[in-house]
């Protein structure tokens, strides 16, 4: 069991994030062309709006709620007078609340995507799976809230803090022990997390790369020259 | 004075036909490709008409093109928002147009009719949707719905250029009037569809003035085909990028014209180089009163005789074949020098570097029937068939006064050369009534009238054979989609791009009926 847990939250990370990062370089070099949001929107507007307006917003949350909230050392928290267990009842609240706001649109979209013939007709599979795992993932999110109700003290959610700050401190051998007790689905919805770093570079995910916050300053309009002189 | 080339055109509606033939050489060209069928770089509308994509000169819909913001400042932005606006849509583009407001592209069942079993009736080829696959009972809408006045009246008389026009009785078979408009990406001077898009894919070019968007930039967010007034901007939705009009700038850029333009059987198109003052452009498009916009974008052009205009553009490093073609450009006479081509609704405030020559409905006959007043020389234009107003709504912003001075002209043109070649007489007082001189008019004649190919083309070479190394592009790949040399067939792609050379045909299944 210990080779597996190993295997599976100190190496498997490191794959994951290796391929996301490497694979996503490689694809924006060699691939550009295929770099895109791979909007469907020409043919749905209506669930659409909806869907996509609730699942991003509940999504970007939710992402920057585990950035920060994984990735801060214990050692802020501590001089910032914030207890495990109060992290623990923010973290589940504010995971929550964004949680069904993305579960709701991702329900739409699904839907959406699975059953709108022009959608369907013109969706890779890739694009449903990636639609599905997310879906998982985000139910395994919802569920581990659950999860946490039986301990509020903070301590498992202490672990999953020090699994993802030992990965990116390099620290492989504390990052698989840190976890190898905790709940089940915990474990799962970090698996399923890390395959989704695994499959970024080759789905429709590459477009968070490509957020436009350069539009915010630049000018209206854009000049070039065809030939550099 | 920041001197800037730009090659524009002009079309003069007074000779277009309607055959579409530059939309379908376009279309041959550029857009047979899956994800591009409903999209055409070129199209002819029947005006009065809605138009392609439904009601696209209502930007109370659309949204399309600039607005000023509150009334001193004379700042513009585009009309459907700032620039965290255009972000905060992002997820959802509430101004994005539906394929069905282009139409649902699609094919027929061709090959039914070789594999029809023996049976009774005659087996028929039945349209299918080419997005959905799905069998497609009815033909709703299409790229040309409106041809020689299709649909009925009350549908067409959404036309937004009957704002202020007494419509209702030219629903009336009597009363009735149309006319042809090709339409193509407008080239801009201050384009909004630029100004839109988030990623900057979309650019100007500095030598041609030919708006452009990289494809490798693209993300697809689709702010652009808001952006754009005209809606030329199409969402190719197989490769997920946006795509639009190039003006054929491979051929531009050897000298030739556009194959809208070369293949123009009515030879009604007019390509040329213009000389504008790019530190105008801001001003010009900001004016407060719309129906300034037509001076103020003919005031930016600069006199290519005018030597101080050539000093500064050879300083800006514009060619000498430049300054030379920019002396003869039909475009520059026909829109600035003799005032008979107007620009597509100015009130866009993007400046558009297409223009046209507004048609005169027929006329003569009705002049020698008695049924039009005369004024002066020249028949009274308020009795022509297509209201000056409506001409005025799409051309000059509701102005009436440009549009009778170009119609006005080229009706003495006509009397003249009439009176020249039938009467053998000289019809002085029809030039003086229209302010043109002896010379003028005969090179109107010459450049209107008898268009020769070489003067309604003339457009100079980019020289980029001297501007690059040529050798080092010796045996290089030539037109690519993206992704450098690589031919794209390697049969997979890793990152799940899809082949864009062969039409992947969704099969249906047939069924006995």
């Amino acid at each position: 069991m210990s080779y597996l847990n190993t295997l599976l939250f100190a190496v498997y990370p490191y794959m994951a994030i290796a391929v996301f990062l490497v694979g996503s370089l490689i694809r924006y070099d060699r691939d550009q062309y295929t770099w895109k949001t791979s909007s469907s929107e020409i043919f749905e507007k209506e669930q659409l709006r909806i869907g996509s307006i609730l699942f991003h917003i509940g999504v970007i949350a939710i992402l920057l709620g585990h950035f920060v909230g994984l990735l801060t050392p214990h050692e802020v928290w501590h001089a910032l007078g914030v207890s495990a267990s109060f992290k623990q009842k923010v973290a589940m609240g504010m995971g929550g609340l964004f949680g069904i706001v993305c579960f709701v649109g991702l329900t739409i979209l699904i839907k959406r995507r699975l059953t709108h013939p022009r959608v369907r007709a013109n969706s890779s599979k890739m694009d449903i799976a990636i639609l599905l795992l997310l879906y998982a993932q985000l139910i395994l999110g919802l569920i581990s809230i659950f999860v946490s109700m039986g301990h509020m003290d903070g301590v498992e959610m202490l672990k999953m803090m020090t699994w993802a700050q030992s990965i990116v401190t390099l620290n492989a051998g504390q990052a698989a022990a840190s976890i190898s007790d905790v709940h089940i689905i915990f474990k799962l919805h970090i698996f399923l997390g890390m395959t989704l770093f695994l499959l970024f570079p080759f789905s429709r995910l590459v477009h968070i790369w490509s957020v436009p916050v350069k539009y915010v300053t630049r000018n209206y309009q854009v000049v070039r020259a065809a030939v550099n002189r | 004075m920041k001197v800037r080339a730009q090659i524009g055109m002009v079309l003069n509606l007074d000779k277009c036909i309607g055959c579409h033939t530059c939309s379908v050489t376009c279309k041959n060209v550029w857009t047979s490709r899956e994800g591009m069928e409903y999209a055409w770089f070129n199209n002819v509308e029947t005006k009065p008409g809605i138009g392609y994509p439904k009601e696209w000169e209502n930007q109370d819909k659309w949204r399309g093109g600039w607005e000023r913001v509150g009334n001193g400042s004379g700042k513009l932005r585009p009309k459907i928002g700032g620039k965290l606006r255009v972000l905060a849509n992002i997820f959802a583009n509430p101004d994005l147009p539906l394929i069905d407001d282009y139409y649902e592209p699609f094919d027929y069942d061709y090959q039914y009719l070789h594999n029809a079993p023996d049976k009774k009736h005659q087996p028929t080829a039945r349209p299918r949707s080419l997005i959905s696959g799905q069998r497609m009972e009815k033909i709703e809408w299409g790229p040309n719905w409106e041809e020689i006045l299709g649909t009925e009246f009350e549908k067409r008389r959404k036309d937004k250029n009957f704002d202020q026009v007494q419509a209702d009785m030219y629903g009336e078979f009597e009363k009735t009037f149309m006319m042809y408009v090709p339409r193509l990406c407008e080239h801009c001077l201050n384009p909004a569809c630029v100004a839109s898009c988030p990623s900057g894919a979309i650019y100007k070019r500095e030598e041609d003035g030919i708006v452009l968007i990289d494809q490798d930039k693209c993300r697809g967010w689709r702010m652009c085909v808001s952006g754009c007034p005209y809606k030329k901007i199409y969402y190719n939705w197989k490769t997920g990028k946006s795509e639009k009009c190039i003006f054929c700038y491979p051929r531009i850029e050897s000298g030739q014209p556009t194959i809208c333009s070369e293949t123009c059987v009515g030879r009604i198109r007019y390509l040329g180089v213009l000389l504008y003052d790019a530190d105008k452009i801001e001003d010009a498009a900001a004016k407060s009163n719309k129906q300034d916009l037509y001076q103020a974008q003919c005031d930016i052009f600069l006199d290519p005789n005018d030597p101080q205009v050539r000093a500064a553009a050879r300083k800006e490093g514009i060619p000498e074949a430049w300054l030379e073609s920019a002396k003869h450009s039909p475009v520059y006479k026909m829109a600035i020098d003799w005032q008979v081509a107007l620009p597509l609704h100015p009130e866009y405030r993007t400046l558009p570097m297409v223009w046209y020559v507004p048609p005169l409905s027929p006329i003569q006959n009705a002049v020698e029937q008695g049924q039009v007043g005369m004024n002066g020389e020249i028949p009274d234009l308020q009795s022509l068939r297509i209201p000056l107003r409506y001409l005025a709504n799409m051309l000059t912003a509701g102005d009436e006064k440009p549009v009778v001075r170009a119609l006005e002209r080229m009706i003495a043109m006509r009397a003249y050369q009439r009176a020249k070649h039938v009467d053998n007489t000289e019809d002085l007082a029809v030039l003086e009534q229209v302010g043109l001189s002896k010379r003028r008019v005969e090179e109107m004649y010459r450049i209107m009238a008898l268009a020769n190919y070489e003067d309604r083309f003339v457009i100079p070479t980019s020289h980029r054979a001297y501007a690059e190394n040529a050798y080092d592009m010796k045996s290089g790949c030539g037109f690519s989609f993206g992704n450098g040399c690589a031919t794209g067939d390697s049969g997979t792609n890793l990152f799940g791009g899809k082949q864009q050379v062969v039409r992947q045909v969704i099969p249906v299944s047939q069924e006995e009926q």
